[in-house]
């Protein structure tokens, strides 16, 4: 069972950019739109120093750091070329205008 | 012999006409009733009528006043290209040759599952062994004031054709909300007729389903060009009128005038019906693989239907529904696995194709064609050597062969290299070397279609020692103007010379094989105007970019565009977008200006009480002669900045590539050493220059001596006072590598050092490549270069000097002013998550 949650609709994210989101007892999600509007949601830390990925450049389907400019892939969180890490991704559905997150594992365990 | 007398109607528009049909009361077949007389319904008929004429008596109810016609074919009635009577698939005669009764202008308004009937407007009541529902989907209306008004209509059926014919009649002004496949199609038909169209579209690119951006750029330069407004990003708030529609107004305000509304935002499946039969129903009637809905006898089919979590708004899945459903009805049972679509735009002249997903991601490959001079731009999205997705445009032709190799799944990995040229080149010839394909070109075939250059000219200018692309370029102009042959142009180097091709120029970035002075160059030449038309006509191997070329992209053009070009937020440096500088943990410094480094009390307090108020737990002071407050959250960022607005502080651009400050020493009016007044002559240089955009950051300092304790000689622009004078020093800066100034020359009065500072700075702007300062560009130009521009052309200064400062009237708004009055809040604040559903 997953619990969903609703964040807000495709425009409240700007094209090529991203949305915080923060749910209590949680690392906080960056939820990014694609230039082509796909919707991905990562843990918005950069497996590098922790460089909060929502506020990188998004080109394509990855975003680039905004502090070391490491080029993170917006669907696995994993880190592209020679760098390596991963950042936990999070699942997205978008649904009926919608966007719905899935509640980060640790939450559900508490609720 | 007895009669049940049902009703039907006759061909054509027919406004409930009640011939009546005689059935044989001793016809025992089964009885299919089809609700809804349209593309879907009809469709479901043909197929089980070929596949068993005689098994069931079929009785069509439709809403329209009409037979069955062509649905997607509104479009061209609209456009002046066909009339009715020619998009009608099936007249009265069908209907008649195959025993059907038709009952149209009478919509059935319930059905009674347990009494197995179903009941229309009219009162009609008819009992059915198998249903059939096929009621479509109905327009999606924007939920806001005036959607009522007369005037306002969707695009859907004849009889709101009928509405726009008469409209066009009149003249005037029309609005077409939703830039997707059915409004560009409204909006072109209505053009045709004579109105002035609108066309709003809340999303930034047109037909952004279909599209991607840089085909719906083009689309929309195309659309431009016809006459029609196109507004993306657009938002309606609401529709006014007294009466009838008058025009519409946008969320940012705008007005636009307009005697027709058409909305074409969207559709919606038609489910009500069978909602309060209590079928199952999600987005739309639930069905299985034969059609069949949550009840056994009834089914289901069209874009009212939903099978396996999809619903579709195109034709093509019909078809093969129908299919299904009739095997299904007939006791064969192949069963619905789902449509893979592809769009074609039907405008006249307009050429667009897209299919499959070509949004890409993980795994996937582009490859993409872009022929600037054609106006053609193919992109297809290749997986697992699988073609997955396709968008074309300018060049549709080989659209249906990619849709093909699309839905057969064909390993296309043999003819990756030649696929984007096409079914002709991939497939003809069985040259699949691309190389080798070039090699047997013969030799007055053109390369360079821009330069008419043929591949007998380029092997010649190899042959006389062009090895490189650049020295190619340089020698016969192949592939130096749209870049399109640069390919071509490369295979034939490494024809002619095999090892010895010395590879050019540092390109921008990987996504373009162009250097940064010739994007520049191109982009004032050819009047482009935003990045996906530089994408385009430069050919950019990606659909949007990286983090290279994008904020390069954005510089170029703001600088050869100032109060035109409206600048792209999303392709800035986080610190540019949020008007600070990020630091480590993610929170963000805040630099206010103090002019030539002087400050007050009013502005000192102002910055202490943000320090308490933001809990901020560090104050330094700069290398610039500026504070800087530390730990402030992106959220909390709007809110400091109205505060050290309220005190006359605006941005200080410590986070820009852009002038940063004006570091002054105290000059004359207090140091004894002092020989002018450089602390004055700072803050007169710092309203000048403030709030520029550069290449790459931008420092100056005035000294009132040359013992220069503003340390003038390091910086990009340094005056240094001396008792005749202003000495001008260029291209100083600290950093990892330390350069000393170059002297550009001494000037006699204030208004001099300023103008040549403003011409310096202008030059420097047009001319350096993103991300180079002044010191690198100055060693790779040379300073007497810089002379010869500044000192020795007086005109081309002042010219320079002009342009800087026209410039400069559209960069001196303080971002933070605009943004602590609420602009792009969502940049600032967190996502509400708003509600939790287990599923
Ligand atoms: C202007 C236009 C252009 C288009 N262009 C294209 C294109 O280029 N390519 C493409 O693939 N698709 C196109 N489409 C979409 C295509 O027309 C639809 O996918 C197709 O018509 C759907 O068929 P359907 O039978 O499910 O619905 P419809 O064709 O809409 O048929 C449903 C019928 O049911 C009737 N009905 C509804 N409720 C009731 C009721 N209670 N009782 C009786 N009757 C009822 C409706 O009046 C309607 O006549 C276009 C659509 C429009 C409007
Ligand atoms: C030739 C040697 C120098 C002399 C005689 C000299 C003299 C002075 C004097 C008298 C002042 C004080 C003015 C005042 O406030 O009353 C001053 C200020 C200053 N000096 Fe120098 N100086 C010299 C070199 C330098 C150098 C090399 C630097 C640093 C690179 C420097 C940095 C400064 C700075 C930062 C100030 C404060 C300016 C301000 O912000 O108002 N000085 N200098
Ligand atoms: S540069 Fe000259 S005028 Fe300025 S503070 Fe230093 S000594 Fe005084
Ligand atoms: S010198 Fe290095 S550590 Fe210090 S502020 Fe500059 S970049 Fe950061
Ligand atoms: S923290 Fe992301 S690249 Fe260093």
């Amino acid at each position: 069972m997953t619990d969903w949650i609703d964040i807000g609709t495709l425009a409240d994210i700007p094209q090529r950019g991203a949305r915080t989101v923060r749910i209590s007892g949680e690392k906080e999600i960056a939820v990014f739109r694609t230039g082509d509007d796909r919707v991905f949601a990562l843990v918005n830390e950069c497996p590098h120093k922790k460089g909060p990925l929502s506020q990188g450049i998004v080109h394509g389907h990855s975003v680039a750091c905004p502090l070391h400019n490491w080029n993170i892939a917006l669907r696995t969180g994993e880190a592209q070329g020679a760098d390596e890490g991963c950042t936990p991704t999070i699942a997205v559905r978008h649904e009926s205008g919608r966007i719905w997150i899935a509640r980060p594992a640790a939450m559900q365990a508490a609720a | 012999m007895e009669f049940q007398i049902e009703t039907q109607a006759g061909t054509g528009p027919v406004a409930g006409s009640e011939d009546q049909l005689l059935v044989p009361m001793d016809d025992v077949r089964e009885h299919l009733v089809v609700v809804g007389n349209g593309m879907a319904g009809c469709r479901a008929v043909e197929e089980l009528l070929a596949r068993d004429g005689t098994r069931y008596r079929v009785t069509i109810f439709g809403a329209e006043p009409y037979v069955n016609y062509n649905r997607i074919m509104l479009s061209p009635v609209l456009a002046g290209e066909k009339t009715f009577e020619q998009i009608v698939i099936n007249d009265r005669a069908w209907y008649d040759d195959n025993g059907i009764a038709l009952i149209a202008g009478d919509p059935v308004t319930a059905i009674d599952r347990a009494a197995k009937s179903v009941t229309a407007q009219s009162g009609r009541t008819v009992h059915y062994d198998k249903l059939l529902i096929a009621t479509g989907s109905d327009p999606f209306i924007i939920p806001v004031p005036g959607k009522d008004l007369p005037g306002v209509i969707s695009f859907r059926d004849m009889k709101d054709v009928d509405t726009m014919v008469e409209a066009a009649g009149k003249g005037g002004d029309a609005v077409v909300i939703g830039g997707g496949l059915l409004g560009l199609e409204a909006a072109h038909g209505l053009t045709l007729r004579g109105m002035k169209v609108t066309v709003i579209h809340l999303m930034d690119t047109l037909m952004e389903r279909q599209l991607d951006e840089a085909a719906g750029w083009l689309l929309k330069s195309a659309l431009e060009g016809r006459g029609q407004t196109i507004l993306t990003g657009a938002n309606t708030a609401e529709i006014y009128g007294e009466g009838k529609v008058e025009g519409v107004r946008l969320k940012d305000g705008r007005h636009i005038p307009a005697s027709l509304v058409v909305m074409a935002v969207g559709i919606r499946p038609s489910t009500a019906l069978a909602r309060e039969a209590g079928l199952a129903v999600n987005r739309g009637i639930q069905v299985d693989d034969h059609m069949v809905t949550s009840d056994a006898d009834v089914l289901a089919v069209g874009e009212c239907v939903e099978h396996d979590g999809n619903v579709y708004g195109l034709v093509a899945p019909l078809w093969d529904m129908c299919r299904s459903l009739a095997d299904g009805l007939t006791d064969q049972h192949t069963g619905y696995k789902g449509s893979v679509t592809s769009t074609k735009l039907k405008v006249a002249g307009l050429d667009v194709f897209s299919a499959g997903d070509f949004s890409g991601g993980e795994g996937c490959e582009d490859i993409v064609l872009r022929d600037a001079s054609r106006g053609v731009y193919k992109r297809v999205v290749v997986k697992d050597d699988r073609v997955i997705g396709a968008v074309l445009y300018g060049d549709t032709a080989d659209g249906g062969w990619y849709f093909d190799l699309l839905k057969r799944g064909e390993n296309v990995a043999e003819m990756r290299d030649l696929l984007i040229f096409g079914q002709a080149f991939a497939q003809g010839g069985g040259a699949l070397d691309p190389k080798s394909a070039v090699a047997a070109l013969s030799d007055d075939a053109e390369i360079c279609g821009c330069n008419g250059v043929s591949k007998g000219q380029v092997v010649a200018c190899i042959g006389k020692g062009a090895c490189s692309l650049d020295a190619v370029r340089a020698g016969c102009k192949a592939s130096a103007s749209c870049g399109s042959c640069t390919g071509l142009v490369e295979n034939l180097l490494a024809v002619v010379l095999g090892d010895d091709v010395q590879s050019g120029p540092k390109t921008m970035c990987k996504c373009t094989s162009f250097g940064h002075d010739d994007v520049r160059r191109e982009i004032v030449a050819q009047d482009m105007r935003s990045i996906p038309e530089v994408m385009q006509k430069l050919h950019w191997s990606t659909p949007d970019g990286c983090s290279s070329c994008r904020p390069a992209l954005n510089y170029y053009l703001l600088c050869a565009l100032p109060g035109v070009y409206v600048d792209d937020q999303q392709s800035r440096f986080v610190n540019e977008r949020m008007h600070a500088n990020i630091q480590k943990d993610g929170t963000y410094s805040v630099v206010p200006r103090m002019w030539g480094g002087l400050t007050n009390p009013r502005e000192l307090r102002a910055i202490a009480d943000v320090v308490d108020k933001y809990d901020a737990p560090m104050v330094k002071v700069t290398g610039g002669q500026r504070l800087d407050i530390f730990g402030i959250k992106k959220e909390d960022l709007p809110a400091v900045w109205a505060d050290l607005n309220a005190a006359g502080m605006v941005s200080g651009h410590a986070y820009g590539k852009s002038l940063r400050t004006v570091k002054t020493c105290v000059g004359s009016e207090w140091c004894r050493f002092g020989t002018q007044d450089s602390t004055g002559l700072g803050v007169k240089t710092e309203r000048m220059t403030w709030g520029s955009w550069m290449p790459h950051k931008f420092k100056i300092a005035v000294s009132g001596c040359p013992r220069n304790c503003a340390e003038a000689t390091i910086k990009d622009f340094g005056i240094v006072c001396v008792d005749s004078g202003y000495e001008l020093h260029v291209g100083g800066n600290g950093g990892i590598h330390v350069r000393v100034t170059d002297f550009l020359c001494k000037v006699g009065t204030e208004q001099e050092a300023l103008d040549y500072c403003a011409a310096f700075t202008q030059l420097y702007r047009e001319e350096a490549r993103y991300l180079e300062r002044t010191a690198p560009w100055i060693e790779r130009v040379g300073v007497d270069y810089v002379k010869q521009r500044i000192v020795e052309d007086d005109a081309g200064r002042e010219a320079l000097r002009a342009r800087f400062l026209f410039s400069q009237q559209f960069m001196q708004d303080d971002p933070w002013a605009l943004r602590a009055a609420g602009a792009n809040s969502d940049l600032h604040q967190h996502l509400d998550p708003i509600s939790i559903a287990a599923e």
